[in-house]
């Protein structure tokens, strides 16, 4: 009996990730409202519970596919794997409309790429001080810093580790907690109080759920601002960190 | 038909993927450059475009908004099957590039905000309507 049910999720791992994962979501948006009062976004609580259960499930099995190595979760590998994971990236690109860079106005447009160069500088320096020499390595850690997503795209991209492009996504995600937890701190401080600054913010910042969780906290009517030039980031990210700032990093190492 | 959404984002996907590929080549990187961001660009315009003249009906469009929505339960998928236990030796590295890459960003926010002028007043002198999607 208990055989058969194994034997059946085995043959429907897909399917039986898609449970999982929904349990997941609806545990951390569980936790999110009622532990932490909305202050840690749902979305970032699940993803650190599957970097937890990753973490123990290569503990367990001593491979290097985390959760997914456990037979239960094979299908895990394949919801998150390079072609679902591209394809859902490509769909968060519609909605956004070209014509929307032109709101945002000169000054989103210049927090973006200063965005999204202050961060994969700040990884690279990190990265360099902790002793790596390789330009994967580095440009992979880095574009982490930008964001969790476009850290391991460009991992996958320039054929990064799994170990470096894990390290990446945890990157992405201590600054994405971390924004949400230090927006409303800093908010009177850095003069975050209306729609310019809040694009501003949305353009440096970048991390989309980071953002649209720290400026909830701090003034919701600020959200669709920062949201709105935030959605660019990761994209501007992707095009970036694996062509131009890998060709840069490639110059030093 | 809901399909024709999803094709849609396949196609764009495969047209970047395949335009990377070549770049990639190009560049003498044994690596596909950008694909990923290329085919995001195609959709923005092959959608804007559709949209203005008309050719994207609500059904299409699930098919699109059907994997946007599904993206942060990828990503959730994507976590949970990485080498956490080995990146676990290094995660000093993960939270001082996170913690930096903040500290940077916030630091900037003032700087290019600028002085105060008309349009970067506070709020609170007019209620504005709220109407954007968090994810």
């Amino acid at each position: 009996m208990n055989d058969s049910i194994m034997t059946l999720l085995d043959k429907y791992h897909l399917i039986a990730a898609f449970a999982v994962i929904g349990l997941t979501m609806f545990v951390s948006h569980w936790m999110s409202k009622h532990l932490t009062a909305n202050r840690l976004h749902g979305s970032a609580i699940a993803i650190l519970i599957g970097l937890a259960l990753a973490y123990f499930g290569g503990i367990y099995t001593g491979g290097s596919h985390g959760l997914a190595d456990v037979s239960l979760f094979t299908g895990l590998g394949l919801m998150g794997g390079g072609m679902l994971r591209d394809l859902a990236i490509i769909a968060t690109a519609y909605g956004v409309r070209f014509s929307e860079i032109k709101k945002a106005g000169m000054r989103g447009l210049i927090a973006l790429f200063a965005g999204v160069l202050v961060s994969f500088f700040a990884g690279a320096v990190v990265a360099v001080g902790f002793g790596y020499t390789s330009a994967v390595d580095i440009t992979t850690i880095a574009a982490g810093a930008v964001t969790y997503i476009v850290g391991p795209v460009t991992g996958a991209t320039l054929g990064a580790s799994s170990e470096v492009v894990a390290l990446s996504i945890a990157a992405g995600l201590v600054k994405s907690i971390l924004t949400m937890i230090v927006t409303p701190m800093v908010a009177r401080m850095i003069g975050l109080d209306n729609p310019r600054s809040a694009m501003i913010f949305g353009g440096l910042i970048g991390t989309t759920s980071g953002v649209a969780a720290g400026l909830a906290a701090t003034d919701a009517r600020l959200v669709p601002y920062g949201a709105m030039t935030a959605t660019f980031y990761t994209g501007l990210g992707i095009l970036l960190a694996p062509t131009l700032l890998f060709l840069a990093v490639r110059l030093f190492f | 038909m809901v399909i024709y959404g999803v094709a849609l984002l396949a196609g764009c996907m495969l047209v970047g993927l395949i335009i990377g590929d070549v770049l990639g080549q190009l560049l003498g990187i044994n690596a596909n450059l950008g694909g990923v961001g290329i085919a995001m660009l195609l959709l923005i315009f092959v959608t804007g475009y559709l949209k203005t003249h008309d050719h994207l009906p609500e059904s299409t469009e699930s098919g699109i908004n059907f994997w946007n929505a599904m993206y942060i339960p990828i990503v959730v998928a994507m976590a949970a099957s990485q080498n956490v236990a080995a990146a676990f030796s290094g995660g000093m590295v993960a939270i001082l590039a996170g913690a930096l890459a903040l500290v940077l960003g916030l630091a900037l926010v003032p700087v290019l905000t600028g002085k105060r002028v008309d349009e970067a007043r506070p709020l609170d002198a007019q209620p504005m309507q709220v109407h954007g999607r968090s994810r």
